[in-house]
């Protein structure tokens, strides 16, 4: 029973232009098991479920589906077959009720049932627990029911193979617990489960089964309970993992006495943050530490003017100045990293050089554009110093690869030399290697004297580098934790105990 | 359970429904308006039945317009390819074989308006949907085709002397029902066929978008194409058909409008996919996809009309007919793109300069600010 | 080399539009040689050749505009004729109530079109970039509105440029005389030099300011240009401005040229050919990284094909269809769908190719093949290196 297989592929292979996503990967899901795909960003994960789901088109290999060699031309084909999936971005449509993108394309009928839909999904949605009404449009849920709607979609289908990827990405933990139950129960009934996440926790808490590709290339299939941790990142990084244990971060800065790089009073915008106070010190690193939607990145934009500043007052070294626009903000010393590194970071069409020097030249000045060769000598600075894999400064941007594409927005935020760095996420979507990279310099900064805000999903990072945490629930600071002792249970201990007050 | 009270969210109304509601009911306190300043001319009923009469085919090519819209595209041509199908089917009625085929060659002129619509409809549909060409390029290019080729065929105005076709336009009356004028002139209603025409395809075209499976799949298209795609439809297939019914609604309005006039000549429907457009935008469809209900492209056309009937009554230069109309649809615009960024964001958000600002709101930002400071 | 790969790359966008205008070329020169004669008629140069930049002036100005507008705000400007007909109708009125025209009534009525001008960008650019409306309905308002304002300006008679120029410059001879053709005896008709003036104005704001930064920042991503200090509002406006200038300076060319100004029929179609100028110059019609070059060739390339075709006695109804048919073609050449194919089937080919090749060994053609060289540079560069 256990060992009866769903989907077997054979060699499969794809490549883009200029690019071998998939190079001979084999793979096999079981009936009733989860079965986790690893590997870090552009390691293929994507490429091999959308090669499952017919959204690209195989070059070589065979894909054996209920022992029926299967060749899916489209998304429906696919769907058609059984196979159910929940991609990263929600791909449902905003303008419909929540119940048309539960049941909007499939079924055969010429016309729609509105009131046996809904009722359906009404049905549906309850037993689920999913806090949204059948009629509502979507675009008036939250991005986390959304999420869920996705997934009750695909669970309705009745699939024999469901895809969930990243499906947490956007979760809270009581979300994530709900959608594990849901897990657990089709696990029961028999479906074969495909689980993509970051979260390498999640994966040991679920999954059966972990299948690592790195760099397009299947590295093996373990049983779960075969695999520790570390060996697993060493299998996605392709090296040993000695280098996360070295980062040290620095004792807190306490010295009162000297002039804070940054301090805000009463800080607010129109994002809903409540009015903060926050200092930081010359050559300290902080972080906003909360769960998402903790009001940690809202801060962190407030502090840049990225959302309107409605009220409040900010010192720069003690000065007062008046920062009302990110240009403003860029002008007093400050940079910012933002989150949604595709959404609001990257300019994608533009090369790499000039996605490097847009900060600085935007501080420059309108009608003082650098020469050609000094943009040029500047990005081959950094990518020389940021060791970014690019093929020249010329390559656009969307080229490269998420981690890279993260390095040369830092590259962009040094090249300014601010005071004060803030790093929301810098470390969300890419890999392994990267992530270390980035916690390292980040040390280093800060030894050269440069303030640093570093937000994070992943605490345990934010362990490592910074020295002060602040901690955020409900759009609120609800402590502060300090020293080189601080563990994740305190941080969980402080945001629990934020909520009772 | 406590969760149960979460279940029940609000329940508020769809964007295309408000869009549609707002367009109504400004046309309704334009058209009271109206009466009350203007009676003489606004108390007839046959004003009312004279702006469904004037604009059928307007009416017409908007529903296609706005499916197309809906979708997330646009279709430009529709004026132009209407003009060529009242070129066309004149010149048809009025050559020899037009003669020969007697009652037939209405017909004829039928299918022609429809095959010709088609023609255009699935070139735009095929090279849009399948080679992902810009849609305002081909079909502008689809506008300088229809234009030359009408051109090509036919310069001089015809008039239609088809017998079966003239029957064919007499308007509906009523003899005991109309109105009494100045002159004690008895005058009983009238309802040109086109408009018959008009009102049937706005009922069949609401049904089709609201209904079916086809319908819904435009709107999720329109919404978000690449969804649309991961949740099974057939993005390419749905973006054709609605160019497909866009053309198909320009042939019959092209016929419509041979129906309604009686003749053919060159500047017939000019510049009508401008009207139409904006006729769309006022009805509470957006541009931008996904949003829009076909009730209210009727609503669209006939709010242009009252307003330009209410520049004829007042004596007001002709001039001014589409300087107002561009007018309306400006406050129409901003109209909509205040309601929209009020729903989208919990607060009015709309960056005005601050000396744009009323001095209502700069108060109110004073007050927070000073708020904030306690 | 490297300077070679930035060759290649920025003339690569330009394939499109330069093998069209040497298509063209070809068949005018099949048509006729004396295509490229160029003669001196009353001391000017003359020929299809100086007409084509001649006539060319309007749109290739536009189309510079429109490019601008098209990559920041990611639509485009559908009433620019409707605009040049507006500013047009503004220097006329001033030009007629001058009396006399001197040079500095000339250039005082073009510096008030060109406010007018930007009173019409303003409007534009402030619905779409304060009030976020798309730019096609944004401009559609003028587009509906503005030949009745222009009949209002003007007086609905369709005036006359006639009045007499200063008589420094000459007696009997209109001012549009002068602008719409030569003036000071300068062998090139003026429409040519003023486009070349705004051209190397254009070329020297983008080569002095971070314009190109700044648009193609704010038209591919927006918020990440705002949140490094770019106002995409500000630049959104700014493009219309600049776009309001091109109409007002595209409306005194085209008003003396016409030496009336009939705001009904001024540059109606212009957007059209303008639009189509800046998609077949490369340019994506959904905002972005953008060439004026390319648009500026567009433009010379539409301008060459209407006359074209009128050359080949197509009959100036038909020219719009045919014009259309045209496009139909070019835009399906260009297509990502048909250039993906065209991309399988080259390398489908190219397989062969190389397969013959290997088969043939390398004594059949060891001196043009160079087998060795594409086998080793064969897994890092996959393709490219065979052209």
């Amino acid at each position: 029973m256990q060992s009866e297989k769903i989907i077997e592929m054979e060699g499969i292979c794809k490549s883009f232009p200029g690019v071998k996503a998939l190079s001979n990967v084999d793979f096999a899901l079981r009936k009733g098991e989860i079965h986790a795909l690893m590997g870090e960003n552009g390691a293929g994960k994507s490429t091999l479920i959308k090669v499952i789901t017919g959204v690209y088109e195989k070059d070589a290999g065979r894909i054996v589906i209920d022992e029926k060699p299967i060749h899916f031309k489209s998304p429906q084909e696919a769907q058609n077959s059984g196979i159910g999936t929940v991609y990263q971005e929600i791909t449902l449509c905003p303008n419909l009720t929540v119940a048309e993108n539960m049941f909007i394309g499939r079924g055969r009928n010429a016309f729609v049932q509105w009131k046996e839909m809904n009722a359906k999904a009404a049905k549906l949605l309850s037993s689920l627990g999913i806090p949204a009404s059948p009629t509502q449009e979507l675009s008036s849920c939250s991005l986390a029911v959304q999420q869920m709607i996705a997934i009750a979609r695909a669970v309705d289908m009745d699939c024999k193979v469901l895809i969930l990827d990243e499906p947490t990405s956007s979760l809270d933990e009581d979300e994530v617990k709900k959608l594990f139950e849901l897990m657990r129960e089709l696990k029961a009934r028999g479906v074969g489960i495909i689980f993509i996440t970051h979260f390498i926790d999640q994966v040991y808490e679920i999954s059966d089964r972990i299948t690592v590709l790195r760099n397009g290339e299947l590295i093996g299939e373990y049983a779960v309970s075969e695999l520790p941790q570390i060996e697993l990142i060493a299998k996605m990084m392709g090296k040993t993992l000695d280098d996360v244990t070295k980062i040290r971060k620095h004792e807190p800065v306490t010295s009162k006495a000297s002039i804070p790089v940054f301090e805000s009073k009463a800080l607010s915008s129109a994002a809903g943050v409540r009015p903060f106070n926050f200092t930081i010190q010359k050559g300290e690193v902080n972080g906003f530490a909360g769960l998402l939607g903790s009001g940690r990145s809202e801060s962190a934009r407030a502090i840049f003017a990225a959302d309107k500043v409605t009220g409040g007052e900010v010192k720069i070294k003690g000065k007062r100045v008046k920062i009302k626009t990110p240009l403003h903000a860029m002008k007093q010393g400050i940079g910012y990293l933002p989150e949604d590194r595709k959404g609001d970071g990257i300019i994608d069409e533009l090369s790499v050089r000039d996605n490097i020097i847009l900060a600085l030249q935007v501080m420059k000045g309108f009608f003082k554009p650098f020469s050609r060769k000094q943009a040029e000598c500047f990005s081959d600075e950094f990518i020389k110093s940021l060791k970014i894999k690019t093929p020249s400064v010329n390559t656009p941007i969307s080229s490269l690869s998420g981690g890279n594409q993260q390095k040369v927005i830092l590259a962009r935020w040094l090249l300014t030399n601010p005071g004060y760095l803030i790093l929301d996420e810098p470390t969300r979507g890419i890999d392994v290697g990267t992530k270390v990279e980035i916690q390292k310099l980040v040390i280093k900064l800060a030894e050269g004297g440069m303030s640093l805000t570093f937000i994070s999903s992943e605490i345990d990072e934010m362990l490592r580098t910074c020295s002060r945490l602040i901690v955020m629930k409900d759009r609120e600071i609800v402590g502060e934790l300090a020293g080189m002792n601080v563990t994740e249970h305190d941080v969980m201990h402080a945001i629990a105990q934020g909520g009772e007050r | 359970m406590g969760n149960q009270e979460a279940v029940k969210p609000k329940k508020r109304l769809s964007n295309s429904n408000l869009l549609f509601l707002i367009a109504g009911v400004i046309f309704v306190l334009m058209y009271v308006a109206a009466i009350f300043i203007y009676p003489e001319s606004f108390l007839q009923f046959q004003t009312f039945f004279d702006l469904f009469n004037n604009n059928a085919p307007l009416i017409i090519m908007t529903l296609g317009l706005c499916i197309v819209m809906i979708g997330g595209g646009i279709d430009i041509s529709i004026g132009s390819v209407c003009g060529l199908v009242t070129m066309v089917c004149a010149v048809l009625l009025e050559s020899g074989i037009g003669s020969v085929l007697g009652a037939w060659s209405v017909l004829g002129a039928i299918l022609l308006a429809i095959v010709t619509g088609l023609a255009f409809g699935l070139l735009h549909g095929y090279l849009v949907a399948y080679l992902k060409i810009q849609p305002f390029i081909i079909t502008l290019a689809g506008l300088f085709l229809a234009n030359g080729l009408m051109t090509t065929i036919h310069k001089d105005p015809i008039n239609v002397n088809n017998v079966y076709f003239k029957s064919l336009m007499e308007p509906l009356k009523h003899p005991d029902l109309g109105t009494v004028n100045r002159h004690n002139v008895f005058i009983p209603f009238e309802i040109k066929q086109g408009v018959i025409i008009a009102l049937v395809l706005v009922g069949l075209l609401v049904v089709l978008m609201k209904w079916t499976r086809f319908g819904r799949n435009v709107y999720a298209v329109g919404g978000n194409s690449q969804s649309a795609l991961m949740l099974g439809i057939n993005v390419k297939r749905t973006v054709f058909f609605t160019y497909v019914i866009c053309g198909l609604t320009a042939g019959i309005a092209g016929f419509v409008w041979l129906l309604s006039t009686g003749g053919a000549n060159v500047g017939n429907a000019a510049g009508f996919e401008i009207k139409a457009i904006a006729s769309a935008i006022i009805g509470g469809t957006l541009l931008n996809g996904g949003v829009g209900n076909l009730l209210g492209s009727p609503i669209g056309v006939v709010t242009l009309g009252t307003i330009n009937e209410v520049i004829r009554v007042a004596d007001i230069p002709s001039n001014f007919q589409t300087i107002i109309s561009g007018l309306m649809l400006y406050l129409f615009i901003v109209l909509q793109s205040i309601v929209m960024s009020l729903r989208s964001g919990r607060k009015f958000r709309i960056d005005l300069p601050p000396w744009l600002k009323p001095p209502w709101l700069r108060n109110r930002k004073k007050e927070e600010s000073q708020e904030m400071k306690k | 080399m490297i300077n070679m790969q930035r060759l290649k790359q920025q003339i690569s966008h330009l394939i499109l539009p330069l093998s069209v205008l040497v298509i063209l070329l070809v068949i005018n020169l099949i048509k006729g040689p004396e295509y490229f004669s160029i003669t001196m008629t009353n001391g000017a140069f003359y020929g299809p050749i100086p007409l084509l930049l001649d006539h060319a002036s309007e749109l290739v100005i536009l189309t510079i505009g429109m490019a601008l507008v098209t990559a920041a705000s990611r639509g485009q400007d559908i009433s620019i004729g409707v605009g040049a007909t507006i500013t047009s109708a503004v220097f006329v009125l001033f030009v007629l109530n001058a009396g006399e025209a001197s040079l500095l009534t000339i250039v005082a009525g073009f510096l008030i079109s060109c406010v007018a001008g930007l009173v019409i960008g303003a409007f534009n650019g402030t619905l779409v970039s304060v009030f976020k409306v798309q730019p096609m309905i944004a401009t559609l308002i003028l587009l509906m509105g503005g030949r009745s304002i222009a009949f209002l300006i003007d007086g609905k008679l369709s005036p006359l440029l006639d009045n007499p120029i200063s008589k420094q410059i000459g007696t009997s001879i209109t001012i549009s005389d002068q602008i719409g053709t030569e003036i000071f005896n300068v062998p090139i008709s003026t429409p040519i030099i003023l486009t070349a003036v705004f051209i190397a104005i254009t070329a020297l704001v983008l080569k002095t300011t971070n314009l190109r930064l700044y648009v193609e920042s704010v038209g591919i991503n927006p918020s990440a240009a705002r949140l490094n200090g770019i106002s995409p509002k500000k630049i959104i406006f700014l493009t219309f401005l600049i776009m309001g200038v091109c109409t007002a300076v595209a409306g005194f060319i085209a008003v003396n040229k016409a030496a009336r100004h009939d705001s009904s029929n001024l540059l109606k179609f212009i957007m059209m050919d303008a639009i189509l100028a800046v998609a077949i110059g490369g340019n994506s019609l959904s905002g972005g990284k953008f060439s004026l070059t390319g648009a500026i060739i567009g433009a010379y390339t539409i301008e060459m094909l209407s006359q074209t075709l009128l050359r080949l006695d197509v009959g100036t109804e038909t020219l719009r269809a045919f014009k259309a048919v045209f496009i139909i073609i070019l835009m399906v050449v260009a297509s990502p769908v048909v250039r993906d194919y065209a991309g399988k089937i080259l390398q489908f080919a190219r397989q062969i190719l190389q397969k013959v090749r290997t088969r043939g060994g390398g004594g059949a053609e060891g001196g043009t093949g160079a087998p060795d060289d594409t086998d080793v540079a064969g897994p890092d560069i996959p393709v490219k290196k065979e052209e």
